[in-house]
């Protein structure tokens, strides 16, 4: 079997709106078929917790931040267009 | 929207005092209370030190605030505003101003569908409730239209700002870059969105010379003085305005009189100068400009007050040569404080930052009376509306604190004329002495005459003077001569002049021929 990668992965959202949900929900689409298990999902609302927001330095939500593996990767938006996501995600798509 | 009926009351918008020197009076009171300004400028034009200064300000004033960094890194600013002066780490530690790190990340975004700017948002209301913000400036807007392409979403979430700004009463600085100091508001159309109230700043070519201005150009609902004021930035300070059409003719009047340095003179005035007085003296080269200047310094000096002079066409060495050899020992007067002798090429600087050093080196030294030598010298290395902001600008600062100001201005042509400095000065000055030349008999000879003396009789008469050991010697009118000031000097005999004074004799009719 070829060596796991575990890839942690933290979500920012301003509020539950539909455009957050939309984003939870392609995002743990995207973890269960991509990483089959070997990943962690974390959701992060920016109004529950400003500090982390700052922390990071988050301006446009729904942000995905891709903590692990590195290279760190920022990606925008809610998830939608996937093969962008994938683009940001750095895996190459061998479809 | 309510429609506004005849007998409905105006509120007027209130207005918050900025703290920013001058720029209060400028715009009559500070910026809107509880709205946002825009404050638009080109590059280098002193936007980001204005919109931390606001806050600066502010805390010193007792009210707190937020930056919103979006193109400099909070360090940046920092360092920035310590060269300022302004205690930057110890206000922040003490929880008086908050940064909200908006600057660029290296990590490159993707856009992978719809987003807002709702996480900024958040910051910021959450930085201005951890400080109890009143004050917050955002700099700058363009930095985040070029960041997210979608400008409709970026001033949808703008206006966002704005109106949640407005709802928690705080007062809001933004700035926004423009490409030409005269042309569009600002770039991306910011002006929009966020366009109530703007303030332009300009750092534009005049001459050869860059010439910064601060503009309130719109308040929505309320007044403010128009078109542009020059500023300066100063070290220590930051922005310092200088509203010169704000000025009120207020000033105080004194009967106290000071002597000129010289005692004949000070009869020709009636007994001396006012203390107060802006004085002008007019003159062509070599005239006797500098010596009366001189005996001006050392007249002051003798009676124990504290004088200065602004020298912009000698230099030390040059002055206390001269004033040696009229007898004044100006090292001897420095020594005992009572004198000090500033001198600067005019091309130094621009007559704007002239004016700044002159009023700083008048508030540390706190002189009685004031000489510069010459005015001429740096109307020649600036444009008129410059210089003509000078002159304003430095006689006001005088006439505020009842300082003497002796001003000398070299006239172009060797024999009568005027100079252009009179001209324009003439009617802010109160006493005007003019030196002449008088060619008579294949020899130049000196004439000094007290042209106007407002609020003292003083003589009309032309005398004669000379320069010798001790100065200036002031002796006997010239009778005889007609024509000085024309430049064109006659000889007339004695007979001749009392036909003319019979001639308008009215006890006197004279039979007609």
């Amino acid at each position: 079997m070829a060596p796991q990668k575990l890839y942690v992965l933290r979500l920012y959202i301003t509020g539950r709106t539909p455009s957050s949900e939309r984003a939870i929900s392609n995002l743990r689409r995207l973890c269960e078929e991509e990483f089959e298990g070997e990943y962690m999902m974390e959701v992060v609302d920016v109004l529950d917790q400003p500090q982390l927001a700052e922390d990071e330095k988050i301006l446009a939500t729904p942000t995905l931040v891709k903590l692990l593996p590195p290279p760190m990767r920022r990606i925008t938006g809610d998830l939608s267009e996937l093969d962008k996501v994938l683009l940001g995600l750095d895996i190459h798509a061998s479809r | 929207m309510k429609k506004e009926t005849p007998s409905a009351k105006l509120i007027p918008i209130e207005k918050l005092p900025t703290g920013i020197p001058g720029l209060d009076a400028i715009t009559e009171g500070g910026i809107p209370k509880g709205r946002t300004t825009l404050v638009a400028g080109t590059a280098g034009s002193a936007k980001t030190i204005v919109a931390a200064q606001f806050l600066a300000a502010g805390i010193e004033a007792g009210h707190n605030g937020v930056f919103v960094t979006f193109e400099e890194s909070p360090q940046d600013i920092r360092a920035n505003m310590n060269g300022m002066g302004w205690p930057i780490f110890q206000w922040e530690k003490e929880g008086k101003w908050a940064f909200v790190d908006a600057s660029p990340q290296p990590e490159e975004s993707v856009v992978t569908g719809p987003f807002d700017l709702g996480a900024l948002l958040a910051r910021i209301e959450g930085a201005i409730k951890k400080v109890h913000a009143e004050r917050v400036s955002l700099d700058s807007l363009g930095s985040i239209f070029t960041r997210f392409s979608e400008a409709a979403l970026v001033r949808r979430e703008l206006f966002r700002l704005a109106y949640a700004l407005k709802h928690m009463n705080i007062t809001c600085m933004m700035t926004a870059e423009r490409t030409h100091d005269y042309g569009e508001i600002s770039r991306f159309g910011v002006e929009e969105i966020v366009g109530d109230n703007v303030l332009i700043l300009r750092n534009a070519l005049d001459g050869e010379k860059r010439r910064r201005t601060i503009e309130a150009l719109k308040f929505r609902g309320a007044s403010h003085h128009k078109g542009e004021y020059p500023f300066n930035v100063v070290p220590g300070r930051g922005v310092v305005a200088v509203p010169l059409s704000a000025i009120e003719l207020k000033q105080r009047s004194s009967n106290v009189r000071i002597t000129s340095g010289n005692p004949e003179l000070d009869l020709m005035c009636g007994g001396g100068f006012f203390c107060d007085a802006i004085i002008l003296v007019t003159g062509a080269t070599g005239c006797g400009k500098t010596l009366i200047t001189t005996e001006f310094i050392a007249g002051g000096a003798k009676q124990g007050e504290r004088c200065l002079l602004l020298a912009f066409e000698e230099s030390r060495d040059q002055l206390f040569r001269n004033a040696t050899s009229w007898g004044m020992d100006f090292e001897q007067l420095e020594n005992e404080g009572l004198v000090r002798v500033v001198c600067a090429y005019p091309e130094s600087m621009g007559l704007e930052d002239h004016l700044v050093h002159i009023r700083s080196v008048i508030e540390e030294f706190r002189p009685n009376r004031v000489a510069v030598d010459s005015l001429s010298a740096l109307e020649r290395v600036s444009t008129l509306k410059s210089y003509r902001e000078f002159v304003i600008g430095l006689t006001s600062f005088l006439k505020q604190r009842e300082i003497g100001g002796l001003f000398t201005a070299t006239t172009p042509t060797l024999m009568g004329g005027t100079s252009v400095t009179e001209a324009h000065i003439s009617t802010i000055t109160d006493t005007i002495i003019m030196l002449r030349y008088v060619e008579m008999s294949g020899e130049m000879r000196r004439g000094i005459t007290v042209l106007k003396m407002r609020g003292s009789p003083h003589e009309k008469q032309i005398r004669e003077f000379s320069i010798g050991g001790v100065g200036m010697h002031i002796g006997r009118a010239f009778r005889n001569v007609t024509g000085i000031l024309s430049g064109y000097p006659q000889h007339v005999p004695a007979e001749e002049i009392t036909r003319l004074n019979s001639l308008f004799d009215p006890d006197k009719p004279e039979a007609l021929p």
